[in-house]
């Protein structure tokens, strides 16, 4: 169970509630194939410096998560078939990585709302 | 033979000593170079986004290898340009 950071760029034009439901989708992909998300924490809107499918800002999401090797296969499969999304990484986070996230998000929960999923 | 006082410089000598440069990431720790941190690797790069070389940045080889990773996630995914604020 390794720890894992997805970082999405959804197209602006879907509303609310859309993004709501896209990044529920994802949650539950990564869920249902027994990873685990700490810690979900949308960045919003975002300009970009060139126009990605001819749009020129994009809703960033960035999504941590522990799973198991093999999930990031499915996950891949799933984001290139949706359209809404502009662009996707994945990187691996080593221990120190998921000890600066904890203790980033430890003073970052004063003011922001976290979804803990 | 000139005595030592006579001799006179073209140029002034040299004297103070250059604050000897050291990797900023042994001395404070830091472990994890986060390229989602646009404001921490900008010191890393001169004014037209180029990355600065080690002897100027005085990292370590083992560091700044991991900025220069860092840096080239952060240009490809916040897709701004480097001269843009970002």
């Amino acid at each position: 169970m390794s720890n894992y950071e997805l970082m999405v760029i959804y197209t602006p034009v879907l509303s609310e509630e859309d993004a709501k439901s896209i990044q529920k989708k994802f949650a539950d992909v990564i869920s249902d194939n027994g990873g685990q998300i700490v810690h979900e924490n949308p960045w919003g809107l975002k300009s970009l410096a060139y126009p990605i499918q001819k749009k020129t800002t994009g809703l960033y999401v960035v999504v941590e998560f522990t799973a198991p090797s093999d999930l990031n296969e499915k996950l891949k499969i799933q984001l290139n078939r949706d359209e809404n999304v502009l662009r996707y990484m994945v990187t691996k986070l080593d221990k120190h990585a998921v000890a600066y996230n904890a203790r980033k998000r430890g003073s970052l929960n004063a003011e922001s709302k976290t979804v803990e999923a | 033979m000139a005595v030592k006082q006579e001799i006179k410089y073209l140029t002034a000598v040299k004297t103070e000593k250059r604050q000897k440069k050291y990797c900023r990431f042994k001395k404070l720790g830091i472990k994890y170079v986060d390229y989602k941190d646009a404001e921490f690797l900008k010191k890393f790069l001169n004014d037209q986004g180029k990355m600065l070389p080690r002897r100027i940045t005085g990292n370590s080889l083992k560091f700044q290898r991991k900025v220069a990773e860092a840096i080239k996630k952060l240009v490809k995914w916040r897709c701004c340009l480097m001269l843009l604020t970002f």
